[in-house]
This record gives structure tokens, sequence and C-alpha cells, in this order.
């Protein structure tokens, strides 16, 4: 592979970026509300959209990408609408999570049948590129239905990008690549956001998103929790307040002891044992072992009980 | 070829689901050939054979399993949104995806109906049927392609107006047969090629009319379908 091939701004860098504005968009389900409320911007550069699983991070990409209404405000790429507007994919690509390709197509099949859908002028240029850019070369002429999950996906991402729009939507890239294709895609999202397109992609993973983006918006049932720099989201989740159940010879003891240390902003004793609360994680982890062993009190349980990504989203949301 | 159309017969000839076009139209030419072959009267076996299974049930079921299945089969594995995300005005993939339901149709019923006829009664007959079944299966395509977008259950639904309506209700109350595809392709094919085997109260012009109105009124409802075609909710 050339480096000219993998290079996502071939001919046409462009010199203008594209946006794609969400202006107060709600989209419910009877009486089921999936999305609230939700206003972004989102202009060039990698973008992760982060939330749990049911946070509607999927409804919110289907709606930015023309397949969902919004039962509430707008949903426009450079000022025009998205939804019921076949030409906003003149300039966005979407990667839905559905793994669905047509199986009985080969790869190069599959990404020239994209370009000439586009109508591009040389689709079998185009697919080359797009091929080389996930590099699936060599496994191109084999059928997609022999291919792996990871591979299935590349060949989408590569169909999504023939193209070359100035917006790609990815929903959970990630999902079923090993961590070698995970790292080549991402990669390949930082070089495209580099290269001045607008790219957006979910994950319910943390660390994906902290490997791949700046910006993130963070949504957590059907909000939009938080949003801006990783960096700062970030500090807030380590910083919270984690809670662990704890079971000892001496809860009562303990819990006297616990008090004493400056990691831990509360305790309660119950019948279970103690629940303690800890403002730093690792000081209180540290320390206890070391305070029961001085009063010799013998910890039978140490159990973290709210380190659900969940847990971490609604703390945002409080924050 | 279109793009388009190429996907879509790539993907209908690729499904197994192909294979289910085969036995009715090979019943049916069997049984043509059976009873030809003992003498049997044409009179009798004639009208049962050529409308009873031919036009009643094979050129209706064959059209239910493609017709639901150029556009159904795509929206049902998620391959669809592959066609949609792309710059093309919506009656650029129905009427592709029309022309492969109704072409393949067409050729399937066609062959039978064609021997069914001569065996029958005469080449004109055969031709006429034919012709008649050509018609009638882009009405059907038309009618199934836009019931794959308007409700989950096309086959279903597609189904019950092939068997209630137009099978039992059409034998007993008269009315329903101005809502019958099968009721024109008759009264197409006996006018191409009249004959005693073939009966029907609904009238040319009446059939021509309706089974263009059909065609064209359900191919303009699929094309605005398909503009507002909406992702089902997941999970995420």
């Amino acid at each position: 592979m050339t480096a000219t091939s993998t290079d996502p701004t071939p001919a046409a860098v462009r010199a203008t970026t594209s946006t794609l504005d969400l202006a107060g968009v709600s989209r419910w389900y009877g009486n089921v509300v999936a999305v609230n409320d939700v206003s972004m911007s989102l202009g060039a550069g990698v973008t992760g959209l982060l939330g749990p699983n049911g946070a509607g991070k999927t409804t919110l990409l289907h709606m930015m990408a023309g397949f969902l209404a919004p039962s509430r405000g707008a949903v426009t790429l450079d000022g025009q609408p998205t939804w019921r507007n076949p030409d906003v994919y003149r300039h966005l690509g979407l990667v839905s999570e559905r793994e669905a390709v047509h199986t009985f197509l080969t790869a190069h099949e599959f990404v020239v049948a994209s370009a000439k859908l586009h109508r591009l002028p040389d689709p079998e240029e185009a697919a080359r590129r797009a091929i080389a850019l996930v590099e699936l070369e060599g496994a191109q002429e084999r059928r997609i239905g022999t291919y792996s999950k990871g591979m299935r996906q590349r060949a989408r991402v590569a169909a999504a990008l023939v193209h070359d729009p100035q917006v790609l939507l990815l929903d959970e890239p990630f999902n079923g690549m090993d961590p070698r294709q995970r790292l080549h895609m991402m990669d390949l999202l930082h070089r495209l956001g580099g290269a001045g397109r607008t790219i957006l992609f979910s994950s319910h993973i943390l660390e994906e998103v902290e490997q791949v983006s700046g910006t993130v918006q963070v949504m957590v049932a059907g909000r939009l929790a938080a949003s801006g720099d990783f960096r700062t989201i970030r500090r807030l989740m380590t910083n919270r307040p984690h809670v662990f159940a704890v079971r000892s010879t001496d809860d009562r003891a303990l819990a006297v002891a616990l008090m004493a240390e400056s990691s831990v902003s509360g305790v309660e004793l119950g019948r279970a044992g103690l629940t303690v609360r800890a403002g730093d994680y690792g000081a209180f982890t540290r320390a206890l072992p070391k305070i029961a062993l001085a009063r010799g009190i013998r910890v039978q349980q140490l159990v973290p009980e709210d380190e659900s990504l969940e847990s971490v989203f609604s703390y945002l949301v409080e924050a | 070829m279109s793009t388009v159309t190429w996907i879509t017969a790539r993907g209908l000839f690729g499904r197994r689901r192909f294979l289910l076009l085969l036995p009715l139209p090979l019943l049916m030419v069997l049984l043509s050939v059976i009873c030809r072959a003992f003498g049997v009267d044409p009179g009798e076996w004639g009208p049962a054979v050529l409308v009873g299974l031919g036009l009643a049930v094979v050129l209706p079921v064959v059209a239910l399993i493609v017709g639901t299945g150029v556009l159904g089969a795509e929206i049902d594995d998620g391959t669809v949104v592959h066609i949609l995300t792309k710059p093309l005005p919506r009656w650029q993939i129905v009427l592709p995806k029309l022309g492969v339901a109704a072409g393949v149709t067409a050729a399937t019923v066609a062959v039978p109906l064609y021997v069914g006829g001569v065996l029958a009664d005469s080449v004109r007959l055969g031709l006429a049927l034919a012709a008649a079944a050509a018609v009638g299966a882009l009405a059907y395509s038309a009618l199934f392609l836009a019931l794959s977008l308007v409700t989950r259950r096309p086959v279903l639904l597609g189904l019950v107006y092939v068997l209630i309506w137009e099978g039992l209700l059409g034998n007993f109350v008269s009315g329903t047969k101005v809502l019958s595809i099968q009721q024109y392709v008759i009264a197409l094919a006996d006018r191409l090629a009249p004959t005693e085997l073939l009966s029907t109260t609904v009238s040319v012009p009446v059939a021509t009319v309706m089974t263009a109105l059909i065609a064209v009124g359900f191919t303009v409802l699929a094309v605005d379908r398909l503009r507002s075609f909406s992702v089902a909710g997941e999970t995420s």
C-alpha cells in the first residue's frame, strides 16, 4: 500500500467543512422519550457520542442521518434538513450499528456499487481508494458472507467513505473488532478528523472515546448530560464519590477507624455491613487494609457498589 | 442495467426464498400435461387449472413472494440502509425494484400459463394468458411492494388479499370482483383470446383502468413511504 492510497484527502482537500446542527431535538415513541431536547453543533474533527446502552445514542444518530424524523426540533447539515432529503448523502456517510451487508456480494462489488449509486465519475478508482483506506485489499474479491465481523465492519466503512463525505457518522464502530483492527480504525478516524472531516462515533466504552476523540457528547437517559473536552469530563468522572460495601469481623470498630481516614467522606453501619463513601478511589483502597491490620480487624468483603457506567453517567448528570 | 436493479436481482436470486417460486408453476404444467395426456375434456379441467390454479394461485403467490422480497427482504435484514444513504430520488429506487419484481413474476408465470393455454385450447389462448398475466404481475408487484413499506407483515396481508378477498369473497360477493386483480387478468385474457374457459363479470375497460390505477397508485405510495423511511428504534 502506498502513502497516497491511504490518504483520506486525495485530490479533494476541501476548503470548507460541514457542520451538523441539532436544535432542541426530541424524539418520543408513544409515552417513551428516547431523546429529550438535545442541542449540539458538530464541526470538523472527531467527536465521541458516549453513553450507556439505552441512552438514546442510536436514535440520535438515526435522526442525524435522516432515518428518523425528530418529534420536535431540527437536524440540519449545513442548513439543510436531513429528514426526507436524500441530497444530504452527497456529503454524509453512515455506518450503522446493525451488521447488515449484502453478503452475496464481494467487498469490491459492494463498494463499487456504492460508488455507482453515488454517481461518482470513476467508481472503480473511488472503490480502490476506499478499500485501501480500510486495508481490505487482500480480501476484496471474497464474498462478504465469508468475512469476520471486523472485516464486514471495514467493508461497510469503505462503502460509507467511497464518496469522500465531509460528515461521517458511525454507530458503535469498534464492536466486534480485534485489537489490531480497533487501532487501525481509531487511526483512520483520527486522520479523517485531522483532514477536516466531521466525524461522530457512538460508544458505550469510555476508553474507546478517550483514545479517539478530544471532544465528547455524553448522553444519559435521552438527555445530553455533558459536552466538551474529554479530559475535563474524565476528571469529573474520576473525582466522583465511590461507594463500597464492606464486611469485617468488627464493623463498628472499623467504621470508627474509617471516619478518621481523609479519603472517606461517610460511613453507614447497617445489618449487612458497612457502606463507605470515599472521595478518592485509590487512596481509600490503599488505606483500608492498613487501618484494618492496625486494629486487628479482618476484612471479609470489599465490593465497589456503583461502578456501572450508568452510575458514572448519572453522576455526570447531577454534577 | 441500473445498479439498484443489479443488486435487487442478485439479492433475489441469491436467497433460498427464490426456490419457493418453482413448485407451483411446475405443478400447473404437470396437471395440464396429465389432463391432456389422458384426453380429459378441456371444458372440465381448463377453468380449474388455468383460472383456479394459474390465475388465482400461481400468479398472485409468485408475485407475493417476489414483490415483498425485492424491498421487504432488505428492510428486514437492514441492508436497505446502504441503498437509502445515497443521493438518489426515491423513485429511482422503487422503479427498478418494481421492474425486477414484475419482470421475474411475469417470466415465472408466463411459461406455465402459456403451456396450460396451449394444451387446453390454442396457442392464441396461451399467449393471451401469458400477456394478461404479465400485466397482472405489474399490478400485483406494485401492490405487494407498497405493502412491504406500509406494514411489517406484508406477506400475511398479501395472503389475506389473495386468499380471502380475491379467492373467497370473490366467489360469493360479486361486488368484490371490481377490486380484484385476478378478475382484471381474466377479463384481459378473455379479450385477447375469447374462450368459454374464461369468464368474468368485470368489463375490459374497467379492468384496464383499474389495473393502471393500482399499478400507478401503489407505486406512488411506495415512493412516498420510502421517502419517509424510518429505521426502527433500537435499544441503544
